[in-house]
């Protein structure tokens, strides 16, 4: 059996495909480019036929798809066994899934049932166009140390990437083909059922969309401190972020976690203040365009990927930040 | 009912160094702890057991030092504890994991009927939240991940229905029995182990099962069964910037250079 194809799984929900499946049909292209092979794109839902569209022009150049009633909502055990379906029918070389609730829950059957590995949460793929590997790159212990990991033995090579870790490609004018298959599970067979739902209230986190993130780590000091980040994030418009020490000194809540075990992000501007910098945060931010960085050691590794550094107290230099800002801010105001 | 809850023993990773020469974890004085996810998945079913009565069976994959987290997991209310150690299942990946952990389910099914089967989302060393799943798919069993909480257990009509919490909802899912759930960290308060307990957990040992005791094939296991190898590992270079521009002098005046930088490439504009 010849495997041969990179696979991207697309998680849709309330009838739009998720950012992260345009991602990674982003880097799909680059792998199947570097394979020569194709990319494909694995819909399975219920009246989603339109989406095929949508997926050519982010890379695709074929989708496999499977539209039944059963897969209206997400379940694992229905969308596993299409999926699983589809694999052994056409024999991916590669499949990628987004590190989502909904990804993560879904990738781990998968790639049981098919018998193969499966790597989570990769920052970086690529192929070694000898040995035709996808290489795949993930944090491990908790984000202390990088690890490159092979799937040599066997097929499909599986992995799960965060949103946000690869760019949201250009899509471009282009067609392709649609492979339609038949999920043959009735409603009975599934055992699992969806009784009721609630959307969550309150005002949400959106990290993961946020053009400007302040976010405040250890070197803050204490709860009361970290309210400085949350006013310059209120100045300028940004959303509060912060390291895994914050989080876990019960400073804010998880939802605001940026790094390996948090969010991954990527906005226009993060201001990271008396963050030292563990790998297990850059991994989650170093894509940010401009990184400022404020703390009071500067030999901290926050430092080697910042945009501008300040070193110095960060409960002296925020007030000052915000003060500045609000300042500028309100002369602009004036000026309109 | 009965439970059985799977637990890993972690590093605190909170505290873990890397040897910058060797590339590798240093261990030494590094505290091991249950990994928090599962013991919040362990106090779910403990709290099952308070309310509809039954067992908790305990079991850990992972070296002879795991005995530890087990014990611990006795002292909290767990009744049975089972320890799965070998030689040769080291090095496993989540398939191979996965496996050796389902082949002792089914070992203790064989023995007295499981309802439900409870394990952390994730571990906090690996992160990888492929395990529960894995076992699950192995046993046919339903999967509910992210649980917050057991809404309703009926055995009499053979299902279970939990909470879970996943990106911008929370779902109400039934499953049918036995089912297997992975549980968030922070759902519930753990509680502290009683007095009886913590001197039953000084005596008890946890069964030991091996290759030997498993109905299980060599070539599934460990490294051999583990189609995913760290190929190399390193320290990252995080992706350096061409160059930091440091700013310097008072926080008034750093204030006011950081201000300028910023507003021309309008990243802090009227909103």
């Amino acid at each position: 059996m010849h495997a041969q194809g990179v696979w991207v799984f697309v998680e849709h929900l309330g009838g739009e495909v998720a950012p992260v499946t345009f991602e990674l049909l982003g880097k799909g292209r680059e792998l199947a480019d570097d394979l020569e092979t194709e990319l494909a794109a694995v819909l399975l839902g219920d009246g989603v036929r339109d989406f095929a569209e949508q997926l050519f022009r982010y890379g695709a150049d074929k989708v496999y798809l499977i539209d039944d009633s059963v897969l209206k909502d997400y379940r694992t055990y229905p969308y596993a066994k299409g999926i699983v379906k589809l694999a052994q029918k056409y024999t991916p070389e590669i499949i990628l899934i987004g590190a989502t609730t909904l990804g993560r829950d879904l990738a781990g059957v998968v790639a049981t049932w098919l018998n193969t590995g499966l790597t989570a949460d990769c920052t970086e793929l690529s192929i070694d166009k000898t040995t035709r590997l996808l290489h795949q790159t993930r944090p491990a212990f908790g984000g202390n140390i990088m690890a490159t990991i092979l799937c040599k033995t066997a097929r499909p090579q599986m992995a799960t990437v965060r949103p946000r870790v690869f760019p949201l490609p250009e899509p471009k004018p282009r067609i392709g083909v649609v492979v339609e298959e038949e999920l043959g599970i009735l409603e009975e067979e599934v055992p699992t059922r969806i009784i009721k739902y609630e959307e969550e209230k309150g005002p949400g986190v959106y990290l993961d969309k946020a053009e400007i993130i302040v976010a405040g780590g250890r070197g803050l000091g204490s709860k009361k401190n970290f309210r400085l980040v949350e006013e310059l994030a209120e100045v300028i418009g940004g959303v509060v972020g912060a390291s895994r020490p914050a989080v876990e000194a019960g400073w804010i809540p998880y939802a605001h976690q940026v790094g390996q075990t948090g969010q991954t992000v990527r906005p226009k501007l993060y201001i990271a203040c008396g963050i030292s910098g563990a790998v297990q945060h850059l991994v989650g931010m170093q894509m940010s365009e401009v990184i400022v960085a404020i703390n009071n050691d500067p030999s901290a590794p926050i430092f080697n990927i910042a945009t501008y550094g300040i070193v110095g107290d960060v409960l002296e230099i925020l007030p000052a930040i915000t003060e500045e800002a609000r300042r500028v801010l309100a002369g602009q105001r004036g000026v309109r | 009912m009965h439970a059985v809850v799977l637990l890993k023993q972690v590093p605190d990773t909170a505290e873990v160094r890397i040897d910058p020469k060797t590339n590798t974890l240093i261990r030494e004085g590094v505290p091991s702890i249950i990994n928090p996810y599962d013991a919040h998945a362990l106090e779910e079913a403990l709290r099952l057991k308070d309310k509809y009565g039954g067992k908790v069976t305990v079991v850990s994959m992972g070296p002879p030092q795991a005995a530890e987290a087990l014990k611990k997991a006795i002292s909290y209310g767990a009744d049975r504890a089972i320890l799965l150690t070998d030689r040769k299942f080291a090095g496993s990946d989540t398939l191979a994991t996965s496996y050796v952990l389902a082949k002792a389910i089914e070992k203790i099914v064989s023995q007295e009927p499981v309802d439900l089967v409870f394990a952390g989302k994730q571990a906090i060393d690996g992160d990888t939240a492929q395990v529960g799943p894995g076992v699950a798919a192995r046993l046919n069993m339903a999967l509910i991940t992210y649980i917050e909480r057991v809404e309703e257990f009926n055995p009499d009509e053979g299902y279970v229905v939990a909470v879970r919490k996943i990106e911008g909802r929370k779902e109400y899912v039934r499953a049918k029995l036995p089912a297997l759930l992975t549980a968030l960290k922070g759902i519930n308060e753990i509680r502290y182990a009683t007095m009886p307990d913590m001197i039953r957990a000084a005596r008890y040992q946890p069964e030991v099962w091996g290759k030997e005791q498993l109905d299980v094939e060599e070539a599934f296991l460990g490294l051999k069964g583990s189609p995913t190898q760290v190929w190399k590992s390193f320290v990252p270079q995080a992706k350096a910037r061409a160059k930091v521009e440091m700013l310097t002098g008072s926080p008034e005046e750093v204030a006011k250079a950081l201000v300028e930088k910023l507003v021309p490439l309008t990243l802090i504009a009227n909103k």
